[in-house]
């Protein structure tokens, strides 16, 4: 029969257009922003019939950071400007001249770095006011992590010659352990003010 | 020499082969596919990231939820008001619904994902805390742990 006959090939020259078409669509439609922002943990929901109980910090081992209606900053027990912070916090979690009132130093075995007096329990206790801006709360929040990304890299440096986000997992958790972060966010009060 | 200048004539202008130009289109439709992600929602909300310097990046895109927080925009001033609001998805919402959206969400990711789910909290910059401190607390009764404070990387 016709059995010689070729099919006739597909004209391809629009499938350019139609590729346009498709790029066009999703360039419109998505978005390549990245998300980025603070990364924290909450603590777990306190049970309804549970009483908070106080758990029993020594208080030279507590910083409590406060943020009021007008976003002015309390550390410890003075006003601070927001750029004071960042050395306040640091001074705070390393304690180098073993000060009596900062945090109490805990010989810890750490890897890599052997025994390590650590400032195992120290707490930064975050408290804000209803009325406080969240900028304002945003910024303290990142005083507080420039302060242990700090002391980290430090540390970092000296012993492994890198900042701490080159390093591998083991050496990183090695750090951490080092510089524990612990900042509580404490049960929401309101402290006067406007709402 | 002058043979050199002189105009080929008869020759014509060889044309430009086209048929490989759908195969980089394509190429670059992929490529956008892969780095962008799709916009689910159409905010309601004025949302102006706040400021800051030590940023991590979300990692995995599909574990994350949004939770907006903002004063609603221009268009429907007239039926919300100015009040900070919060939206879930497409909808304006109360901060007591939090709770089972969360849910909701998590029952739909796959179940080894669910211990990694973050909410991701797009606030304003001149939102009150109170709003924050609500919606953390909603979080922590609905056992979404690992939260995320969005914010936009400060210029030096």
């Amino acid at each position: 029969m016709g059995s010689k006959k070729k099919t006739p090939g597909i004209n391809g020259t629009s499938s350019a257009d139609i590729a346009f078409m498709l790029l066009i669509f999703f360039l419109i439609t998505t978005s390549m922003d990245t998300d980025r922002g603070l990364a924290r943990r909450l603590p777990q929901p306190v049970p309804k019939d549970h009483k908070a109980e106080d758990t029993d910090i020594k208080k030279r081992n507590l910083l409590v950071v406060l943020i009021n209606s007008s976003n002015q900053i309390l550390c410890g027990n003075e006003f601070v400007e927001l750029s004071q912070l960042k050395d306040k916090v640091k001074d705070f979690i390393d304690n180098p001249n073993n000060d009596e009132n900062k945090p109490e130093k805990i010989a810890v075995d750490v890897p890599f770095f052997g025994t390590r007096m650590v400032t195992k329990n120290h707490v930064i206790s975050l408290q804000n006011d209803r009325g406080t801006e969240y900028q304002a709360y945003i910024n303290v929040q990142n005083e507080l992590a420039a302060a242990y990304n700090e002391l980290r890299d430090d540390i970092s440096r000296r012993q492994f010659g890198k900042v701490f986000i080159d390093l591998s997992e083991e050496e990183q958790a090695a750090v951490q352990e080092v510089y524990p972060q612990r900042i509580s966010e404490a049960e929401p009060k309101n402290y006067g003010g406007v709402n | 020499m002058a043979g050199k200048f002189n105009k080929a004539g008869k020759k014509e202008m060889p044309e430009l082969n086209t048929s490989s130009l759908p195969d980089l289109v394509f190429a670059f439709l992929f490529f956008i596919m892969m780095v962008t992600t799709m916009r689910e929602v159409s905010l309601k909300v004025i949302f102006r990231a706040p400021q800051a310097t030590e940023l991590q990046k979300l990692e995995k895109k599909s574990l994350v939820t949004f939770i907006y927080v903002g004063q609603p925009i221009q268009e429907l001033r007239g039926q919300m008001g100015s009040e900070t609001r919060i939206q879930l998805n497409d909808a304006f919402a109360e901060v007591h619904e939090i709770q089972d959206y969360i849910a909701q969400e998590k029952s739909s990711m796959k179940e080894e994902d669910q211990p990694f789910m973050t909410v991701s909290i797009k606030a304003d910059r001149e939102t009150k805390m109170g709003v924050i401190t609500d919606i953390k607390q909603a979080l922590r009764e609905a056992w979404a742990l690992k939260i995320s404070y969005s914010a936009g990387l400060r210029g030096t």
